[in-house]
């Protein structure tokens, strides 16, 4: 008898340690954020700190180089939107570019050794691209991005292609004539909750003016019903996408909002507002920047339902509230922050290249394939 | 020594077959052999059967069955009739309600009808073993408490999966089939309807459910506490107070100041339980027929109280102020 109390009582120390393990190991830091009582704070766990502090520590910046000389654009052939830059701040960029995106390939990772200039691999017009998409962001998204920017880094961190993005998801495969309600399988994107499994196809990849028919504020506004027909399955869907949030931020619900009152703007914290402006600038990135890429991407650079892999919180955030914890890198790199534009630029093959004189500073582009 | 305790029983509670009181012309309605579990016996009696079925007991099963193969082969086409990924997934597969186009019409099987079809299935199920336990009741000449308690709980069920969907005018309303998705579904709900923590029966519906887990905790243990003076003979203890359910009721006399009898104790206990459900059931109903937003309707009638704003300069919805590019 009291052997079998003995190893039922090993068993079940056994089973809540392990049950245990699970657990973020206290004690858990948390910070106040409104007012007391609220329950307004961020928590976080010391050892995931120090991984995150650890995640994104932020590379050397090259040597400064003055700014004059003669422009990269009257000296190298072919060159779209750098055109502005000196020779040598010309020079300095590429070599970033190299350190940040393709540092064991180097140059050939875009260029052919024929000549610098030739768009022969896709990986060249891919960083026009990307360079393009970064300069907007940081000449016109200071909403979200503040005057920290973001540079190639931020997302690639050394990396071909940055280790978060995403592509259409096609879902688990399932009983053909079966309908899955896009929800209700193990959800990478909704952080293994079981609610839709690709909010990102749904909110971050639009046309501006298709927004505001998107179901973003589900909730009512009113005491009682005012006609108001937003379904629980659409509260789900936008819940997903503040998952993925949370999760790319390593943030809790009240980061943002009072969770009270979620959809109260008057109760939410300031990070609310840069968070709405976020989701703006990643569906502008993905719609005028990435998609039109979908043309001429290899296969292998596309996803099971061939469209281009694209950005989300998780591309920049990569875990953290602010991407490389706040570090500012533009300062070192003005040009990503401003439209460099060649002022004589090269004939391109298509009819959109002569647009690409217009300095779009304060403009949007209507379709980023005009910058290019 | 071998002494005799409740719950943790170190000697075995067991007889020879026992069938039970004789019930008249439904006794063929009591089915089964008589076997004893020595396990069955730790715990309760070591007795196994037999077991009171009838008709309603077996269309009930009948139905429950159809029911949880629907739910199941559904959440299994949903894997693609993969056996690992059933088992792998399962907590997250589910038999969702129709899409919200169809409002209360009648969905194609796949895209909804068969959700209808198993919570109608269910719902006969949960019907008919109600009506075997009210029978069985009957039978043996108790009165209805269990069945009124356990209609209490299917007021829950169908307000969440018939009533509220219909007033509200649409099947997608109501909740899924399947573990994660339903919890996913409750979270959804409070947020839609402007967090249900300030919907005053949802505050009921938690103070009774804490209330009933306390006082099922605070009954158990002081029974258990006085068994050795005959406590756990309550009924006698009720109709003859006996130096247990003195001790017992000066117990909580002297700890609180107030103590239920050997008798109200249980109708405390039963009106706990049963108001959990049936409060529940009144707040989920009123959500979205009569109330839109609960933490909107907390501030208008003076529950829910402001706090001084986090920053100097509240923050504006950015679509009043907006300055997108």
């Amino acid at each position: 008898m009291r052997q079998i109390r003995l190893r039922a009582t090993a068993t079940a120390a056994l089973l809540s340690g392990l049950i245990l393990t699970g657990c973020d190991t206290p004690p858990v830091e948390s910070v106040q954020r409104g007012y007391r009582g609220t329950g307004m704070e961020l928590i976080a766990s010391p050892d995931d700190l120090a991984a995150t502090v650890a995640n994104n520590q932020v590379p050397e910046p090259q040597p400064p180089v003055p700014a004059v000389g003669p422009k990269a654009a009257d000296i190298y052939q072919n060159v779209q939107i750098l055109g502005d830059l000196s020779v040598g701040e010309f020079t300095r960029l590429m070599a970033a570019i190299t350190q940040w995106v393709a540092p064991e390939e180097g140059c050939n990772y875009c260029h052919v050794a024929e000549g610098f200039q030739l768009d022969t691999k896709y990986t060249k017009k891919v960083a026009r691209v990307m360079i393009a998409m970064t300069q907007r962001a940081n000449a016109d998204w200071g909403d979200h991005v503040g005057n920290v920017g973001v540079t190639c880094y931020t997302c690639h961190r050394g990396n071909n292609i940055p280790e978060y993005v995403w592509a259409q998801d096609p879902g688990q495969a399932h009983a053909a004539g079966i309908m899955t309600a896009s929800q209700n399988i193990a959800s990478e994107a909704g952080v293994y909750s079981s609610l839709p499994y690709d909010p990102f196809t749904a909110y971050l990849d639009g046309a501006k003016e298709d927004d505001a028919a998107l179901p973003w504020r589900v909730a009512g506004n009113t005491a009682l019903p005012n006609g108001n027909r937003s379904s629980i399955k659409q509260t789900e869907w936008i819940y997903s996408l503040m998952m993925h949030f949370s999760d790319s931020l390593g943030v809790n619900c009240t980061h943002c909002h009072n969770s009270r009152a979620f959809y109260d703007w008057e109760q939410s914290s300031p990070e609310r507002v840069r968070a709405w402006y976020g989701i703006r600038m990643v569906r502008e990135m993905n719609h005028e920047y990435i998609n039109p890429t979908t043309e001429w991407l290899p296969e292998h650079r596309k996803g099971p339902l061939g469209d281009a892999l694209k950005v989300n919180c998780a591309t920049c955030h990569q875990g953290a509230y602010q991407p490389l914890l706040g570090a500012n890198m533009v300062k070192d790199y003005p040009n990503l922050a401003r439209y460099t534009l060649a002022k004589k630029a090269q004939p391109m093959d298509d009819a959109d290249a002569s647009e690409a004189d217009q300095p779009a500073a304060n403009s949007a582009p209507a379709s980023a394939s005009e910058a290019f | 020594m071998i002494e005799y305790q409740n719950i943790f029983t170190q000697v075995q509670v067991d007889a020879p077959d026992y069938p039970g009181v004789p019930i008249g012309k439904d006794e063929y309605n009591r089915v089964g052999g008589i076997t004893h579990s020595w396990l069955a016996g730790k715990f309760g009696d070591a007795q196994i059967g037999p077991i009171y079925l009838g008709p309603f007991g077996v269309l009930s099963l009948l139905f429950g069955f159809l029911a949880f193969e629907i739910i199941g082969l559904n959440m299994w086409a949903s894997v693609n009739w993969d056996p690992i990924e059933f088992i792998r997934q399962l907590p997250w597969l589910a038999l969702e309600p129709p899409p919200p186009q169809y409002g209360l019409s009648i969905p194609p099987l796949n895209d909804g009808g068969w959700w209808l079809l198993a919570g109608f299935f269910l719902t006969v199920s949960i019907l008919l073993w109600w009506w075997r336990t009210f029978k069985l009741s009957q039978n043996l000449g108790m009165s209805n408490y269990l069945a009124w308690a356990f209609a209490a709980a299917i007021w829950l069920y169908l307000v969440l999966g018939f009533i509220r969907p219909i007033l509200m005018g649409s099947w997608s309303e109501a909740v899924p089939f399947g573990l994660f998705p339903h919890l996913d579904w409750t979270a959804a709900f409070s947020l839609r309807y402007g967090n249900l923590f300030y919907n005053p029966f949802h505050m009921l519906s938690i103070v009774f459910l804490y209330g009933s887990a306390i006082l099922f905790a605070m009954h158990g243990a002081t029974i258990l506490a006085t068994s050795r003076y005959g406590a756990d003979r309550e009924i006698d203890q009720i109709t003859d107070l006996g130096t247990a359910g003195e001790r017992d009721m000066l117990f909580w006399r002297w700890c609180m100041g107030f103590n239920a009898s050997m008798e109200s104790i249980h109708r405390w206990a039963w009106w706990f339980a049963v108001l959990t459900v049936i409060t529940g059931g009144i707040g989920i109903l009123l959500t979205g027929t009569v109330v839109e937003n609960w933490y909107l309707w907390g501030v208008k009638h003076g529950i829910a109280p402001a706090y001084p704003a986090l920053d100097a300069a509240p923050v504006v919805d950015p679509l009043i102020t907006e300055t997108q590019p």
